[in-house]
């Protein structure tokens, strides 16, 4: 018998294990996939190592900063701010035709960038982010006000308003077209406000503090233990079922696997909505180069681009991608400190992701699959060639990821990011020790979702 | 424990939730939340770790009573007094 049951071993799950663990509950953490991290992930391909979903840690704030995001996991935590070996952003930009607005961490760039292109713009600007400052968290109507409204209020350069929603949009939008306020509200601080950052090591560095200081505690994890139904008796969740037939037991039980996949897992007859589902799913193309991004005069940490003035946020129509936005990341552009030259990535890195649509790529069969995996590898780097310098002759290894991976990988259904677009912020069920964590309770990315298990845990399991 | 091993007790919490945190300053008499940057988040660790710690239970009622160094301090000595203290 356990005191919590936790579905899920990715960022939500290992820090609500560590919160319970710590607090000396008897926890056990169960993991369909072989290995740790769910969305954000590491492998090891023909030698080399590779990361998934980590481009940049948001919410960096420096050593010493006592509030933020950051500041509240480490002490939540009881991890120093060593421990996560943070290195700032080089610089980013969001490119558009015509127009390139950089930005770093802290406003201050962004600001004196906007200045610049929009000179009109710069009392709007400042409007805007008043409007930020004041928006108050706790109200749920302000949360669902439409950004693109506020932003048509505030702004008179529909340019601006869609460039400062690209990076935003890219970086945690579940809803397709539109984002809500608060969701607008939370990511222009996270990374306009607060700013970039990234291990050397990657995202591995992150899930081996995590998941060791999880052990430490005496929390048990399976790998390999898919859930396969979680069992309910007079309105109650008393346990699972394991893919595998083997029955856990449990006071409490805490699902990561997002809103509608918990749901389904519950055998109580529970209505599943699979309309509530997320939508947005991506493609990303990692190319490893014989040289350095910044050698071919590439400097910038993270491009966001968009070919046309318009930004458009949606699954594509017509392909099995939408190529006219991506992102562009490249690991090698922090500043790992460079006086001493062991600190650097031992090969140069982009990394492409383009909107792609999870039904077309599942669709296809087998060995189609493999070549469209190669067709659009080629069309999503000459995409992003137009807004960097040209790096294809330079490439001597790639891999290429698609919705289907990402579903197999995380669970989710449709391969959703950033979760479904209704989010559970209560994180509470139909039934009351059946809680949920990770992006479809709360905030999106690695500081999100840990920050998501944390604040479950605390409000339901530790108590009482 | 002594008031003054209580007072060791707390420090020792607070310097566990808050490392950054120069402690050596902090006046009795004044609030925690005017002279360290706690959220109720930690407020919650400061009773979730005399808890595990000592065995103490709070009620969530008497929260407010955590709210300084003083009144931490006083509100803990009935139920402290007869406990030795452990090294953490």
């Amino acid at each position: 018998m356990y005191d919590t049951i936790i579905i899920g071993a990715g960022m939500s799950g290992l820090a609500a294990g560590i919160r319970l663990a710590h607090y000396d509950q008897r926890v056990c953490l169960l993991e369909r996939h072989y290995t740790i991290g769910g969305l954000n992930s590491f492998y090891r391909l023909r030698g080399r190592d590779y990361d998934v979903g980590l481009h940049a840690l948001t919410n960096f704030t420096p050593k010493g900063a006592r509030t933020g995001p950051l500041a509240r996991l480490l002490r939540q935590l009881r991890f120093r701010w060593e421990d996560f070996e943070l290195a700032e952003q080089v610089g980013s930009a969001i490119a558009f035709p015509d127009v390139r607005v950089r930005f770093g961490n802290g406003i201050g760039l962004l600001t004196s960038e906007i200045e610049r292109a929009f000179p009109n713009q710069r009392e709007n600007f400042q409007r805007l982010i008043n409007k930020i400052v004041d928006y108050d968290d706790l109200n749920d109507d302000l949360f669902a006000m439409s950004t693109r409204q506020v932003l048509a209020e505030t702004l008179t350069e529909p340019l601006l308003a869609e460039m400062l929603l690209c990076p935003l949009m890219w970086y945690g939008n579940a809803r397709e077209d539109d984002m809500d306020f608060g969701q607008f509200c939370i990511m222009f601080r996270s990374i306009f406000v607060e700013g970039l950052a990234r291990p050397l090591a990657g995202v591995r560095l992150i899930l081996k503090n995590l998941i060791r200081r999880f052990r430490q505690l005496g929390g048990e994890l399976r790998l390999r233990a898919g859930v396969e139904r979680i069992h309910v008796e007079d309105g109650r969740a008393v346990g699972v079922v394991l893919d595998n037939g083997t029955e856990l037991r449990a006071r409490n039980i805490l699902s990561s696997a997002g809103w509608v996949e918990t749901m389904r897992l519950c055998d109580d007859g529970q209505p599943v909505d699979v309309d509530q589902a997320g939508k947005m799913s991506f493609v990303e193309s990692v190319s490893v180069l014989d040289t350095l991004p910044s050698r071919l005069g590439h400097h910038e940490t993270i491009v966001f681009f968009n070919d046309h003035p318009t930004f458009d946020w949606h699954r594509p129509a017509e392909h099995l991608c939408d190529m006219r936005t991506g992102v562009i990341c490249s690991p090698n552009n922090y500043l790992y400190g460079d006086s001493d030259t062991s600190r650097h990535l031992p090969e140069g890195v982009i990394r492409i992701t383009a909107i792609a649509s999870y039904d077309r790529w599942t669709q296809l069969p087998e060995e189609e699959y493999t070549l469209e995996k190669l067709r659009w590898y080629d069309r999503l780097c000459a995409s992003a060639v137009r807004f960097m310098p040209d790096y294809r002759r330079h490439v001597v290894d790639v891999d290429f990821f698609t919705p289907r991976t990402i579903q197999r990988f995380t669970w989710h259904d449709n391969g959703a990011v950033y979760g479904c677009p209704q989010k559970h912020w209560d994180g509470q069920t139909h039934l009351r020790n059946l809680f949920v964590c990770g992006t479809d309770q709360g905030m999106v990315g690695i500081i999100g979702a840990i920050t998501s298990g944390i604040s479950v845990a605390n409000r339901y399991l530790l108590t009482g | 424990m002594t008031n003054d091993d209580i007072r060791e007790v707390v420090l020792d919490i607070l310097a566990d939730i808050a490392p950054d945190e120069d402690l050596s300053q902090l006046q009795d008499d004044v609030a925690f939340r005017d002279q360290l940057e706690l959220d109720s988040m930690d407020f919650l660790d400061i009773v979730m770790e005399l808890r595990k710690r000592y065995r103490v239970q709070i009620p969530e009622e008497d929260y407010p009573q955590l709210a300084s160094m003083a009144s931490t301090t006083s509100y803990l000595e009935p139920l402290m007094r007869d406990l030795e203290k452990v090294e953490s």
